[in-house]
């Protein structure tokens, strides 16, 4: 429980469940506006929801995890234990994302040749290798 | 001499080390597997996620939450995200009571701790009851299931056919959600928002092929369309069923979830029992074992952020 008396926690632990409240009341507000449900024609790009929900979602997580599971009132060591291979996902995150939108790219490409090549065949000419070759 | 000093030294250190007195991180053994085992559960449930977010990432298109998640009980359709933002205070709620147990464990106060432990049953419960609504409505009302989803986003813009076979008044533009209905389905619980007005009874004689629409053999309505705009203009296409993937990820990570908070609620109720009938006071740590569940209850709530975030928001 760290340096705080039963009084000053308890009062820590309304406040903490407040700006949680708050928070997770202003994501859902943010999502409606920025999708055009709440005023009619106004909307947000699609990064900048994202963005900002993310963000949102962070400060969510330290305060439960800091908080909540006293993790601010452990010692250093257990800290970085648990949070330094956490940190390891950042990288997951961001190369499997990348990924997915590669799967993408190479799903239009497919797509495209595919059409270029029933195209080529309704007007007669032949297919070869090497032009399907480079079609990719 | 200094090697001896220095042998002799490391001699005794080692002994004290394994003599059990030692807490390393000055947390208990117990709390501190409990710290470990969650790591590796947030390395389960990242993989899930991250998952989830790599296959939505390689689709043109993506059922939009706001279209999918817009049922609440009594008030129908239209109510875009309130119920899950419901669900989501009951529970972070319950994450606030769990707090208040461990607190009036520390004061070693029993009534307290059964009180606020069993406020935090009563909010796990809640959640899982709300969780079962909401698949009851996917599955039952919407016929979501893991290998068929419904849920379609237009990637091109265009106009539906009516019984005549003619374009009718009733268009859409590219990301417009959609959603395939059954064959013969009562509208009780059914969407009647944007793009399904003036659509009115889902009757065909079965399976086949019709002028407005196509009927597959499990009796999924494709709505028939006119493209009016892209590449294939002026062409007549069926809706086509959204991105298969979505209900298999969306009820297997919901499922992982609500079965987490599932053994939560159990693990509640039995620390809530042996608090009350006194075990813990005997042991005189300060209702560790309340402390430990309630780590493992705040880390539920941590996950539920962010199935909330990527499933719901983005």
């Amino acid at each position: 429980m760290g340096h705080l008396t039963y009084q000053e926690s308890k009062a820590l632990a309304t406040k903490v469940i407040l700006i949680l409240a708050v928070i997770t009341f202003s994501e859902v507000i943010f999502a409606l506006y920025g999708k055009g449900h709440l005023i009619e024609g106004h909307s947000l790009p699609g990064w900048l929801i994202g963005g900002v929900m993310i963000a949102m979602s962070i400060v969510k997580a330290y305060l439960i995890v800091y908080e909540f599971m006293h993790m601010k009132y452990e010692v250093p060591g257990l800290v970085k234990t648990v949070i330094l291979p956490t940190l390891l996902l950042v990288w997951a995150v961001i190369a499997f994302f990348w990924e997915g939108s590669d799967w993408q790219n190479r799903r239009d490409r497919i797509k495209d040749a595919n059409e270029k090549e029933i195209s080529t065949a309704k007007t007669g000419m032949v297919f070869d290798d090497f032009t399907k070759q480079n079609a990719f | 001499m200094a090697t001896d000093t220095l042998e002799h030294d490391v001699h005794t250190d080692e002994k004290e080390a394994w003599d059990g007195a030692a807490q390393p991180f000055k947390a208990s053994y117990g709390k501190l597997m409990m710290w470990y085992f969650l790591l590796s559960d947030a390395f389960t449930f990242s993989g899930f996620l991250i998952a989830y977010g790599a296959i939505r990432f390689s689709m043109p298109s993506w059922p939009v939450p706001d279209f999918v998640f817009q049922t609440f009980p009594f008030l129908g359709m239209g109510k875009p995200l309130y119920f899950v933002t419901f669900m989501t205070f009951v529970l972070l709620f319950s994450s606030f009571t769990m707090v208040r147990a461990v607190q009036e464990g520390h004061q070693e106060n029993r009534k307290g701790v059964v009180f606020w432990m069993l406020l935090t049953v009563l909010g796990g419960a809640g959640f899982l009851g709300c969780q079962a609504w909401e698949w009851n409505t996917l599955i039952n009302a919407e016929h979501m299931s893991v290998t068929t989803n419904p849920f379609g986003t237009h990637v091109e813009s265009g106009v539906y056919l009516n019984d005549k076979g003619q374009p009718s008044g009733d268009t859409f533009q590219v990301g417009d959600s959609y959603l395939i209905h059954m064959n013969g389905a009562s509208h009780g619980e059914d969407h009647t928002g944007d793009d399904h007005d003036g659509h009115g009874a889902h009757h065909y004689d079965g399976a086949g092929d019709y002028a407005d629409a196509t009927v597959d053999e499990n009796g999924y309505i494709h709505r028939k369309y006119k493209v009016t705009s892209g590449d294939d203009e002026g062409a007549i296409k069926s809706e086509a069923f959204g991105p298969k993937s979505f209900g298999a990820l969306f009820f297997f990570i919901t499922g992982f979830h609500g079965f987490h908070v599932l053994s939560g609620v159990v693990f509640l109720l039995i620390i809530m029992l042996n608090s009350m009938t006194g075990l813990y006071v005997e042991r005189k740590n300060g209702y560790e074992m309340v402390e430990k569940i309630g780590l493992y209850w705040h880390f539920v709530d941590l996950v539920w952020v962010f199935v909330f975030l990527v499933f719901y928001l983005i």
